[in-house]
Parts: C-alpha cells; sequence; structure tokens
C-alpha cells in the first residue's frame, strides 16, 4: 500500500488542466520533495489529495482510501502566507486551537490534549517558542511552531507546503532536517513542496516533478536531468551540478533561482493557483 | 444611586451588553471582521427607524435587521478582501435608508438622537427581559462554536483541511455578532459601538498573550467601562454614552503605552 498514490489524475481549475491523467505513488515512510515552476500545481495536488479540489479523472488513494475532506491520517501544513505576522496569542495556544478545533459544543482541552500538543512541540524542538506570542517569532521559528500542528494525532502521510517560502539558509536547513527526522521518528511519508531542490538534495529519499500536466517520481539524478526537465518546462533544460549543487538553467537563466526571486518581490507563491482552487 | 429603579436597569442592561460585547469583540479582532460589525450597526439604524415608522419596537427592528445582514455576510465566503467594498456600500445604504423612515416619522429628533448615541436611562424592564434572554442565547451559541470558531479564524486552510464547515462558523458567528451589535446599541448607539465591541477586545490583546485570559479580560474591561462610565455620568450628569467611549479609549490607549513600555525594556 502506499502512503499517497494518483492514478491518471486529472484536476480542472477553470478552463486550465493542472495534472492531466498524472499518476505516481510515494511509498509509505518516504521523504518526498515536490518541485516544479509557479503555478504547476504544487498546492492543488496537495488540496486534492486534502479532498478539497475536486477530481475530473483518475483517482486519488490516502493510505489505499479514497481521498476525502477531513482524513486524519494527514498532517497538513498550508503556504505561510505571513498572516500571523502580527498575532499577539502564544505559539501554544495557536497549536492548541488546531487540536480541538473540530469539536463542537463545550469542548475544555482535557490532559491527554494537552499532553499531545506538547509531545508535537517537543518533536520540532518548539516547546520553548510556543511560550512567546507567535506573531514575534522569526519567519524560521514560526514554521517550526506551525509543523509541530501537522503532527497532532500522528498522521502517517504529511503535506507541507512550500515550508522554506521567505527563510534564510540557516533556517530552511533547521526545517529540512527536523522534518527529516519527523519523518523518521514516526514513520510518517512527507511530501515537501519547494522552489529549490538544493536545500532538500541531500534528505530527500526521492523528488516528485510537475510541469506541462505531469507528474515525474523518482530518484533525484534520474528525474533531474535535461531531457526530463525540458518536458515538464516546456523549454530547453540543461541541468549542471557542481559537487552537492544542482542547477536548473533554461538558456543562461538559472529557474529555480528566478522562480524564487519572483516570490520574493511580488509576496506570496501561487497566489492565482490557490485562488483558483479556493474559487 | 442604585435606590432608582431606572439606574438598576441600566446597570443590568448595560452590564449583560457590556460582557456580551467583550467576548464577542475579541473574536471579531481576531477575525479581523471588525468592519464588518461596525456596518452591521448601521444596518441596525435602518432596522430601528423602519420599526418606529411601522410602529413596532426599535429593538426587534435592530435585532431583525443585523441579524439577516449578518448572516447575509457570513454565507458571503471567507474571502474579507474583496468584501471591504461590498460591506462599505451596504452602510451608505443602510444609514440613507434609515434617514427615509426618519424624515417619514415625525418625533424623529430625540428618536434619532437615541438610536445613534444611546439611551440606556431609557431601558425599560420589557426591553431588560429581551437584552438578558437575547445575551443568553448569544453567549451559549458562541460556546458551542467556540473551538471550531478559534480554529476557523487563525487558520482558515488548515481548519477547512480537516473538515471545519467555515461557511456555517462564520454565518454564525456573524449572526450572534449581529444581537451583540443590537444590544450595545441600546447601550452606547449605533455610531458608537465600537466603543463596546472593539475597545475592549483590543486592550486585552495588549495585555495578555493567551487565548482564554484574553477573552475573560476583554470581558471584565468591557463591564468595569460600562459600569464606571453610567457610575460617571450620573454623578456629572453628562451622557453616558460620552463616558463610556472616553473610558474605553483611555483603557485602550493605555493598554497600547504598557505593551510598548513592556516590549522596550
Amino acid at each position: 500500500m502506499s502512503a499517497l498514490s494518483f492514478d491518471s489524475v486529472t484536476i480542472r481549475l477553470g478552463r486550465r488542466d493542472i495534472l492531466s491523467a498524472a499518476s505516481f505513488a510515494v511509498r509509505e515512510g518516504e521523504f518526498v520533495g515536490m518541485l516544479g515552476a509557479n503555478g504547476a500545481g504544487k498546492t492543488t495536488l496537495m488540496r486534492a489529495a486534502l479532498g478539497l479540489v475536486p477530481v475530473a479523472g483518475g483517482a486519488i488513494r490516502v493510505l489505499g482510501a479514497p481521498a476525502t475532506r477531513g482524513n486524519p491520517a494527514i498532517g497538513y501544513m498550508p503556504q505561510n502566507r505571513g498572516a500571523m505576522a502580527g498575532l499577539r496569542l502564544t505559539g501554544w495556544d495557536v497549536v492548541a486551537s488546531a487540536a480541538v478545533g473540530r469539536r463542537f459544543g463545550f469542548a475544555p482541552l482535557d490532559r491527554a490534549a494537552r499532553r499531545e500538543i506538547d509531545w508535537a512541540l517537543d518533536e520540532v524542538g518548539a516547546r520553548d517558542l510556543a511560550r512567546r506570542s507567535i506573531g514575534e517569532l522569526s519567519g524560521g521559528e514560526r514554521q517550526r511552531v506551525l509543523l509541530s500542528q501537522a503532527l497532532l494525532g500522528r498522521p502517517r502521510l504529511l503535506l507541507l507546503d512550500e515550508p522554506l517560502i521567505s527563510l534564510d539558509p540557516a533556517h530552511q536547513k533547521s526545517v529540512v532536517e527536523i522534518a527529516r527526522r519527523v519523518c523518521d521518528d514516526l514513520k510518517a511519508a512527507i511530501v515537501f513542496s519547494a522552489h529549490e531542490l538544493n536545500p532538500l538534495v541531500n534528505v530527500i529519499d526521492r523528488v516528485l516533478y510537475l510541469g506541462a500536466g505531469s507528474a515525474v517520481l523518482g530518484p533525484v539524478d534520474e528525474v533531474v536531468t535535461g531531457p526530463v526537465l525540458s518536458r515538464l518546462y516546456g523549454a530547453e533544460i540543461e541541468v549542471v551540478r557542481v559537487r552537492d549543487r544542482w542547477f536548473v538553467m533554461a538558456g543562461d537563466v538559472e529557474v529555480e533561482r528566478e522562480a524564487h526571486r519572483h516570490d520574493g518581490r511580488h509576496g506570496p507563491a501561487h497566489e492565482h493557483d490557490h485562488g483558483d482552487a479556493h474559487a | 444611586m442604585l435606590d432608582y429603579d431606572f439606574m438598576r436597569t441600566a446597570f443590568v442592561a448595560s452590564g449583560v451588553a457590556a460582557v456580551l460585547a467583550g467576548v464577542v469583540g475579541y473574536f471579531l479582532v481576531l477575525r479581523g471582521q471588525t468592519f464588518a460589525g461596525h456596518a452591521l450597526s448601521h444596518v441596525g439604524f435602518t432596522g430601528a427607524t423602519g420599526a418606529l415608522l411601522f410602529g413596532l419596537s426599535p429593538l426587534a427592528g435592530l435585532v431583525g435587521f443585523t441579524l439577516v445582514a449578518g448572516i447575509g455576510m457570513g454565507l458571503f465566503g471567507e474571502k474579507l478582501a474583496e468584501r471591504d467594498v461590498a460591506i462599505g456600500m451596504m452602510l451608505s445604504l443602510a444609514l440613507g435608508l434609515g434617514l427615509l423612515f426618519l424624515h417619514f416619522y415625525t418625533a424623529a429628533a430625540t428618536q434619532a438622537a437615541a438610536l445613534l448615541f444611546g439611551n440606556v436611562l431609557g431601558v425599560d424592564s420589557s426591553a431588560l427581559l429581551a437584552l438578558v434572554a437575547l445575551a443568553a442565547v448569544s453567549l451559549g451559541a458562541l460556546v458551542s462554536i467556540g473551538r471550531p470558531l478559534v480554529f476557523a479564524s487563525l487558520q482558515p486552510e488548515l481548519a477547512e483541511a480537516r473538515g471545519v464547515p467555515l461557511r456555517f462558523v462564520s454565518a454564525a458567528f456573524l449572526a450572534i455578532v449581529a444581537v451583540t451589535v443590537a444590544e450595545c446599541a441600546q447601550i452606547v448607539g449605533v455610531l458608537l459601538v465600537f466603543t463596546l465591541m472593539v475597545g475592549p477586545a483590543a486592550a486585552a490583546m495588549n495585555l495578555t498573550r493567551r487565548l482564554w485570559l484574553g477573552i475573560a479580560a476583554s470581558a471584565a474591561l468591557a463591564l468595569a467601562e460600562a459600569w464606571g462610565g453610567l457610575t460617571l455620568a450620573y454623578n456629572t450628569d453628562w451622557p453616558t454614552s460620552f463616558w463610556i467611549t472616553a473610558l474605553s479609549g483611555l483603557v485602550f490607549f493605555g493598554a497600547t503605552a504598557a505593551r510598548r513600555l513592556g516590549e522596550a525594556m
């Protein structure tokens, strides 16, 4: 059984096919890095796995069962668009809001729920950070606190949407390392979307590349190649490898770096693709 | 002061409305929906003047109109940015209609002042009963949607993925806001609803980082401001609504200054 499988899945947003007959299967317990150009459908793919976006064809299965909304087996960390930046509320309270967030009626936090929250915070090393208000934390610290939320209920599949966005290299490294540890400790499969391969390349088991409506999942050195990426980007792509670093070039432009800079200027990535998903 | 029947009624009425406003207002600020609350109060003005014109109780008109408008806003969806213009237009339209109703209603001047700026000393015993009952129902409803509401307010996308019905929660919350607005309008008037619904909540957020403590502090501050305002009005013969706004402003700016000072040290 795979943690997440797409079987010739087509997803249509408006008149655009985000995915057309895409197939891949994420194994249980493996750490998959998900890459692709802006608008390639990384966020949409996660939302489809969560049952929030309907499929126009094919089948999505999560741990053997059809994708449904509110599946407790999935831990999800949405892209952080800085909504928490000014919030004066402790990280602990924010995490706790997710722990009992589905319960209507009078629902006090019992001891087991409190222990679970503390455990999740410990798992990402954010127990002390969570005492401070979430708006005062740096981007990297905030990501760690929010990551702990995805661990509540000990899911077997984690979908992490751009956890590295707008983090400096040191914080990127720590978030990736924490994700790797969580993957090993919980035996949970992780799909970790990112703009750049390099921060992930040494820790992921396989890479999932999206583009031109298709998805290719495989070992880094089989997927990140000129021919495969040229097909996904619909342009002539050359892959240059210098020791541990990978450069994906279209002509003389480094495509991943360009995508990243683009985000920095215009704020949140995938705004259009996400907006469509909401409509 | 408490020897007078109307003063006792005023204390109970303003106390009930203030506690409700403090609690509901905290969520309003947390969700960034203070503008929606403000607009609802203007819709309430239309409802109240309309009710007067047709010989009904202004409170019934207030609650009826704000409820319909609140639920409508909630069902509109979660995308706030695009709604600001729509809400603003609705607000002006409502005030305009209210003006028209007043134009046809002959005893306009005193009623208009009472609706716009409140008349807590004019609350009679049947109105008091209605205020208490509405507040009890609203607080009960708020408790029952409390957890999903906090979750959906802080992290709507995650809440949606976990199966929280966002639209229902949003509409239910704005219905509660609508009732709260109607209650506050009885005390401080439709133009000054902000003073009880937003002031204490924003001050409480400056004073504590904890969620439940913040809600309790917001309710306590609102209550203190309402009763303080009544007491000062009794002793000075100045309008109650003025004193409540003055205390609310003082507390809010004081709390902001205290936080800044704390952060600087």
